[in-house]
């Protein structure tokens, strides 16, 4: 089921084309990750999203529905430049932008007192902005765009700033809310964690959406029929095969990357292969999500 | 609370609750009662007294210098080198040298000194000289002392403004005039401030770039709204606590000072009486002249309708910032830093400038045609209308200009509203008046 579907949205400002014609559906419960270099028209698409501002053409739907002021509210926004009132306090910060967003004061309460303690940082909550790390400042901020329970969480670069434990918090954190119900569209350039969280991913280069789908299915369209192989004797290039790279393991073992020409599975052509050499291992080599980015980038770049 | 209300309420506890307003609400009364204090004391205290010596070679002017003018002055018969030396010594402070003079052709009068003898002084001699010459003069042509002293006029002009009720009422262009100076000084410089104070906000806003995260709950406009209101709030406040702690220290100085006053004219009474000399009859009335200035003031500021002028102050008040206010924010939207704002407050500031400077101009015709197209245009209105209000304004005028003041403020915030909600998320952007106006023609 889609939660939110974004139908041939265009943008311009008066010296570029932001976005043209972009249109993808985000299914409910899923974690949408939002790819493409910077520039391609990311931020523009979640700030039409969030109707920061208004789009030339197209319409977005939230849950079906068109999405209005009040839909909005449903969201919860993490920008990229991430901000705070410097001077402010954690906890009457937290409390001012909760009740902004609809929150009652009870209800608000209880919920940072949760979050500070979910995020380690109770002791805090006394202190200014300004006093806390940079780590710091952006779990409150995090705090801030979920604590309101929205349906749709967008995150626009969520773990720049973060050390690796923290950023292993906050990625605990996406998933327990997904378990809860939440929806996550996650904008990012950082391929590492888009392949651990993502299960479906669109991709937007030059204001133009050219990829979206399963993470899986879009993996496996991109398989190229290359394998792995280790392996005791020498491999040369065949009629079977191409030989696209050859190195030494540490334990004197052959390790060489091979393009399959063979029409069938792999059996066919480890079939040949075991003619040849020793094989220890074989795997079949699986496009990585930056591969993916970098051809279709590079290759959009080169039309 | 809807959220505007909690936008204002934030806007205005984050600056109430900070150490600088404290200092300041604390520190500005003090300083006002220390300025008062300070005038009080420097106008009745006695220059410091100079000694001169005077060499009259004529004998023309033996009475004509007393040392009633704070400076003593001393007749004793040194030759002009002795007293040069006198002066170069240290002893006297200078030398008034008047040769044998001719009543027709006076030339040649001198003044020697270590350093410059200040104007009124020099003034001071010479009108002297000038005055006992004249008598001379008049004695001359053969009309006597008693002639002389009753040809001398004094004629006070008190002025009574007649009201269409047939009331007369004494008033007094003074008291009138520090009323509205007062009041029309204090709206200009409450609108500096707190405009200024509004703009920053803005500009911290966006640099900190809250406003994403804030702008998905409210909108642009409550932003901006929120903010003009809180800071008016926290004029507000500041302007009462200091109204009140300025008349605090005000009355405890002033007592202090009005005693102090009191117990020397008394002594100076009993020194007299005890003297046994009668009191200068010349003293006598200039003392009654005083008192009757004193009660001509009090008079006149009980004649000024004390209640519209406050209600016209806390109306100017209001709406003069809210319209300046509002223009402070889109400025603050529009650019990056304090700094790039300059060149958009040069033309926001001048009307508030000219308004200012123009002052002197209304204070001598409150009722001119300047005076009246200033006071009804809604951006110099705020402070040319507070000028004229003590002086008494026709209500059709009064009314105009409050309307217009209304109308001014709702297009201010208006436009303003048109710029911020496209400044305010823009970064980077060198904005010039053209892109301005494109913000505000821009449909959302």
């Amino acid at each position: 089921m889609e939660l939110l579907r974004v139908d041939n949205i265009s943008k311009s400002y008066s010296n570029h084309q932001a976005l043209s014609n972009v249109s993808m559906t985000i299914p409910k419960g899923s974690i949408f990750g939002l790819l493409g270099p910077n520039g391609a028209g990311k931020t523009t698409l979640i700030r039409i999203i969030t109707r920061i501002i208004e789009q030339d053409s197209g319409e977005v739907y939230l849950a079906g529905e068109k999405i209005t002021p009040e839909l909005v509210r449903k969201i919860g926004y993490l920008p990229e430049e991430r901000g705070l009132y410097k001077k402010m306090k954690v906890g009457e910060q937290l409390l001012y932008l909760a009740r902004l967003k609809g929150l009652s004061r009870a209800e608000a309460v209880s919920k940072i007192k949760e979050w500070l303690k979910r995020l380690d940082l109770t002791e805090w909550q006394n202190k200014a902005i300004e006093d806390l790390s940079k780590g710091m400042a952006q779990k409150v901020q995090f705090i801030a765009t979920v604590m309101h329970e929205p349906d749709l969480i967008i995150l626009d670069e969520p773990f720049s700033g973060f050390d690796p434990v923290n950023a292993n918090l906050i990625k605990d954190e996406i998933f327990k809310l997904r378990e809860a119900g939440a929806t996550v569209i996650f904008s990012t350039h950082r391929m590492e964690s888009v392949e651990e969280l993502c299960d479906h991913i669109a991709l937007i280069n030059k204001s133009e959406k050219i990829l979206d789908g399963k993470k899986l299915d879009i993996k496996n369209d991109h398989k190229d029929g290359t394998f792995i192989v280790t392996h005791e004797g020498v491999l040369s290039t065949s009629e079977h095969f191409d030989l696209l790279g050859a190195s030494e393991t540490e334990h004197g073992l052959k390790q060489s990357i091979l393009k399959n020409k063979i029409q069938g599975g792999p059996n066919n052509l480890l079939k040949e292969l075991i003619k040849s050499v020793e094989i220890h291992s074989f795997i079949e080599k699986i496009p990585t999500i930056n591969e993916i980015f970098i051809s279709k980038v590079k290759g959009g770049n080169h039309e | 609370m809807n959220k505007i209300g909690l936008i204002i309420a934030r806007e205005y506890l984050s600056r109430v609750r900070k150490k600088s307003f404290i200092i300041m609400t604390l520190l500005a009364p003090v300083l006002f009662g220390g300025f008062f204090f300070f005038i009080a004391w420097s106008a009745t205290r006695e220059a410091d007294s100079k000694s001169i010596i005077v060499i009259d070679e004529g004998q023309m002017f033996a009475e004509v210098f007393d040392s009633s003018d704070g400076a003593d002055f001393d007749y004793s018969s040194f030759s002009l080198d002795e007293a040069k030396e006198k002066v170069i010594a240290g002893d006297y402070d200078g030398v008034l040298f008047i040769p044998q003079l001719s009543v027709d052709n006076p030339q040649g009068v001198s003044f020697y000194g270590t350093n410059n003898p200040s104007i009124t002084m020099v003034r001071g001699l010479s009108r002297r000289l000038e005055g006992e010459l004249e008598n001379i003069k008049l004695r001359n042509s053969g009309i006597n002392k008693e002639v002389l002293e009753s040809l001398k006029a004094d004629v006070d002009i008190s002025t009574i403004n007649l009201s269409e009720s047939g009331d007369e009422k004494a008033s007094s262009s003074i008291g009138a005039t520090g009323v509205g100076y007062v009041a029309a000084f204090m709206i200009y410089m409450f609108i500096f401030i707190y405009g200024a104070m509004c703009m920053r906000g803005v500009v911290e806003e966006k640099t900190s770039r809250i406003i994403e995260v804030v702008i998905a709950s409210v909108k642009p406009f409550q932003l901006m709204m929120g903010k003009v209101v809180g800071i008016a709030g926290v004029g507000l406040s500041q302007f009462i606590l200091w109204i009140i702690l300025s008349i605090g220290i005000s009355a405890v100085v002033g007592g202090i000072f009005t005693d102090g006053a009191k117990e020397m004219q008394k002594a100076q009474t009993e020194q007299l009486e005890n003297l046994d000399v009668p009191q200068d009859d010349t003293q006598l009335a200039q003392q009654e002249a005083t008192d009757s200035l004193m009660a001509d003031f009090s008079a006149a500021i009980e004649s000024i309708n004390i209640p519209l002028v406050i209600v016209a102050f806390l109306f100017y008040f209001f709406a003069g910032y809210l319209l300046y206010g509002a223009l402070f924010a889109a400025i603050g939207s529009a650019v990056d830093s304090d700094a790039d704002a300059q060149q958009f407050m040069f033309p926001v500031t001048i009307p508030l400038i000219i308004s200012i400077v123009s002052l002197n101009a209304i204070i001598n015709d409150p009722n001119g045609s300047m005076a009246f197209w200033m006071s009804i245009i809604p951006f110099t209105s705020p402070v040319v209308m507070m000028m004229r209000v003590p002086f008494g304004v026709p209500a059709w005028e009064l009314g105009l200009s409050m309307v217009l003041m209304i109308g001014g403020f709702f297009f201010t915030i208006w436009l303003a509203s048109r710029i911020y909600r496209i400044g305010i998320l823009m970064h980077g952007t060198k904005v010039n008046y053209k892109t301005l106006g494109k913000w505000i023609m821009m449909k959302n």
